[in-house]
């Protein structure tokens, strides 16, 4: 993985130095209370309901050991021994005083670690795929290209201080895992002969919130080189004529919408056209300097199976249900990549305890080439064990509390932190995904359903991505009531959709019900291999409405 | 109004009331054109900075307006009136705050002009220390700084 030079140890050390003059400026009345928001989104902290909450980075969701372990550290000394992963691979604690957050941030960068962008109206911290590295359908590695969008981005003197904030993903595979439609670029690596081997395909436009839009390609075909002048050109024609009037209409999304994507396509090539290219983009060597830090790790020579893991399979049924859900293949022959649920059945989905931490670190250092991967489905990848040493690392997975195999399934929701932490909540998040995965867990019965993807938001920004959940649940309040609204036919993969509600929102006692008669009518609909997306593409989502209604017995029973 | 640039404050030898008035907006300035020297134009933070290409010449000043502590707009315009040539005094007025100065005179700007009562809530050692604080760059700059892949480069 990436390892920082002089230079970038350098900015991730004065940022720091600036973080504890700007904290002296506030407390010295130098700075407004306002101005110094402007000042601590930037880096990443937040006031949330109870307290502080601070956003660390995982740039395109990759740790080492050391890493995880410095996690491990700031999750005991400075929080509550938890942390919890969010759907942009970072990591956040919800309990910091803002007094220790500069020692915070010191303890971060010992371990080439910021909190740089990760709030506040600028470029936020780049996502790439999870499996980048492992997938066989990868045309090329996506993590090269996400590091010098990282280090482009950071701190950019013209696009700090934007009309919203944005966010850029960026895929290497055939099959997208990074959700790049609802980014406001996304960065797609395809290779096309003839128009000089790899390039990227651009999209602008795509975002969640109350306003949720798919991003539109704006570029089939950009040459590698030309990149950050690319983007350079997009984020100055956002930043010029972006809306400033109203934060609900300021992501780059409406300005697209509003002035139609050829309109914006001509602003953004106007001004690429005359930018002065070779002061922006870097040269190949600066680009090869960046991928030689991701180059494969040394594999062994492998059969493509593994004896004694299938051995271990047949005597231990857990260890075998393990296996089905949660690995991943490899394209390198003897070797998986393993999801590390971190939803256990009714637990908070995507908090890992101090401890935890540690047993990954443990775990990446001893059997994954001391890598781990945070997914935007809020788990953790080990992404390079021997299929040989499944069996050993699922023990001790099981013993920490990590093995819960059901990476994908009905149990593996995705769900913002809700009313629980968060000031702009309306509804509860984690309880619903508590409930529901109490509700569905059955491992047996969650087998049968097979992959779907529920994602539930505590409020109309959407952070828990509800609009691409196959089933996506969405937390609002009325007359100071829990409401949820239901949409089905959500995707968040490279066919990407917005769901469609599916009616009137219910209380929040009747979720799991509705959950279950949306589940029953799939299981009585579907056709032999379907997954739920599938039905529901297939049948559209009307056969889904009567799931919102209790059935009849139901409601003569309560009268 | 107080004015300052990386060496701390400075007078300002541009006037916007009166009959000297010599730092118009824009409509204003138009019939100054050719006539005043020096003269500096301010624009709004909605201008085009391709419409004023053909003042270049005939102006010594352009002003740009930040009309809040979030609207970045500014930087956007002072990089592209230097890209597209303008090599006259540039200035960043309004409402400012020290933390803001690195950035603008990264986009090329050369001065910052604020309100009597920020430069009292905001002295200019703040600003001073506020623009030398974060050394390195990864973005090619006009601060006489090199950036981090040109100096990777050049390594």
């Amino acid at each position: 993985m990436y390892r920082y030079d002089e230079f970038d140890e350098a900015i991730v050390r004065d940022r720091i130095a600036q973080f504890r003059a700007q904290v002296a400026r506030r407390l010295d009345g130098s700075l407004s209370e306002e101005e110094f928001v402007l000042i601590r989104q930037m880096n990443g902290l937040y006031l949330q309901l109870h307290t502080y909450m601070l956003r660390v980075a995982i740039p395109y969701g990759t740790l080492n050991s050391r890493q995880a372990r410095q996690l491990a550290l700031i999750a005991e000394r400075y929080d509550r021994g938890y942390g919890h992963l969010t759907t942009r691979q970072n990591i956040q604690f919800n309990w910091p005083r803002l007094a220790d957050v500069p020692d915070i941030l010191e303890l971060l960068a010992d371990v080439e670690m910021h909190c740089i962008q990760t709030s506040g109206n600028c470029i936020r911290n780049v996502t790439a795929d999870h499996l980048a590295g492992v997938a066989a359908d990868e045309i090329e590695d996506p993590r090269p290209t996400a590091e010098l969008i990282r280090q482009w981005s950071t701190l950019h003197p013209e696009f700090s201080f934007l009309p919203r904030k944005f966010k850029i993903a960026v895929s290497g595979a055939v099959h997208d895992r990074t959700v790049l439609a609802i980014h406001d670029v996304g960065v797609q690596i395809v290779f096309d002969e003839e128009r000089g081997g790899i390039g990227y395909r651009i999209s602008v436009g795509g975002g969640m919130g109350r306003t949720p839009m798919l991003g539109k390609v704006i570029r089939d075909f950009l040459p590698k080189e030309e990149l950050l002048s690319y983007l350079e050109a997009i984020l100055r024609a956002y930043n010029l004529a972006g809306r400033r009037d109203n934060k609900h209409k300021a992501r780059i999304k409406i300005l697209v919408h509003e002035i139609g994507l050829e309109a914006f396509r001509e602003r953004v090539e106007r001004i690429f056209a005359r930018l002065d290219r070779t002061s922006i983009d870097v040269d190949a060597a600066e680009r090869a300097r960046i991928a030689a830090y991701f180059a494969p790790p040394p594999f062994a020579d492998l059969p493509a199976e593994s004896a004694a893991l299938e051995e271990a399979r047949r005597r231990d049924p857990a260890l075998d249900a393990f296996v089905r859900t949660n690995l991943i293949r490899h394209r390198q022959p003897g070797y998986a990549a393993l999801t590390v649920s971190t939803k256990p059945i009714g637990g908070v989905p995507g908090d890992v305890t101090a401890e935890q931490l540690r047993v990954l670190a443990d775990l990446a250092e001893a059997y994954s080439f001391d890598e781990l991967r945070i997914a935007h489905s809020q788990n953790v990848v080990l992404p390079h064990v021997r299929l040989d040493d499944v069996p050993a690392v699922w023990a001790r997975l099981v013993e920490a509390g990590l093995a819960t195999a059901n990476a994908g399934l009905v149990t593996d929701i995705i769900a913002c932190p809700g009313m629980d932490y968060c000031k702009l909540a309306t509804a509860r998040s984690i309880p619903i995904a508590q409930a529901i995965s109490e509700r569905f867990a059955d491992p047996a019965r969650a087998a049968e359903i097979g992959p779907i993807g529920i994602k539930i938001s505590g409020c109309i920004n959407a952070c828990g991505h509800h609009h691409v959940g196959n089933i996506g649940i969405l937390g609002l309040e009325r007359q100071g009531i829990e409401n949820y609204q239901i949409t089905i036919g959500g995707d968040a993969t490279e066919l990407a959709a917005l769901g469609e509600r599916l009616g009137p929102g219910v209380d929040a006692e009747a979720v799991p019900d509705v959950i279950e008669r949306i589940v029953a009518i799939y299981l009585a609909e579907r056709a032999p291999g379907e997954t739920f997306a599938d039905t529901v593409r297939r049948i559209g989502i009307e056969p889904f409405r009567p799931a919102l209604a209790a059935p009849k017995e139901a409601v003569r029973e309560a009268a | 109004m107080k004015l300052l640039d990386r060496a701390g404050w400075i007078e300002d030898p541009f006037v916007r009331d009166g009959a000297d008035a010599n730092l118009l907006p824009i409509e204003a300035a138009r019939e100054a054109l050719g006539r005043v020297r020096p003269l500096g134009i301010e624009v709004p933070p909605t201008a085009d900075p391709d419409s004023l290409v053909g003042l270049f010449n005939q102006v010594d000043l352009i002003a740009v307006r930040f009309p809040g502590h979030r609207d970045g707009r500014g930087f956007s315009i002072g990089r592209a009136l230097r890209e597209l040539g303008f090599t006259g005094r540039l200035r960043a007025s309004g409402e400012l705050i020290p933390d803001h100065f690195a950035f603008a005179l990264a986009c090329g700007f050369d001065e910052v002009e604020i309100d009597e009562a920020r430069a009292a809530r905001q002295p200019v050692e703040q600003w001073l220390a506020a623009a030398g604080v974060i050394g390195p760059t990864y973005q090619s700059v006009r601060d006489g700084r090199r950036s981090i892949f040109a100096a990777r480069r050049a390594a």
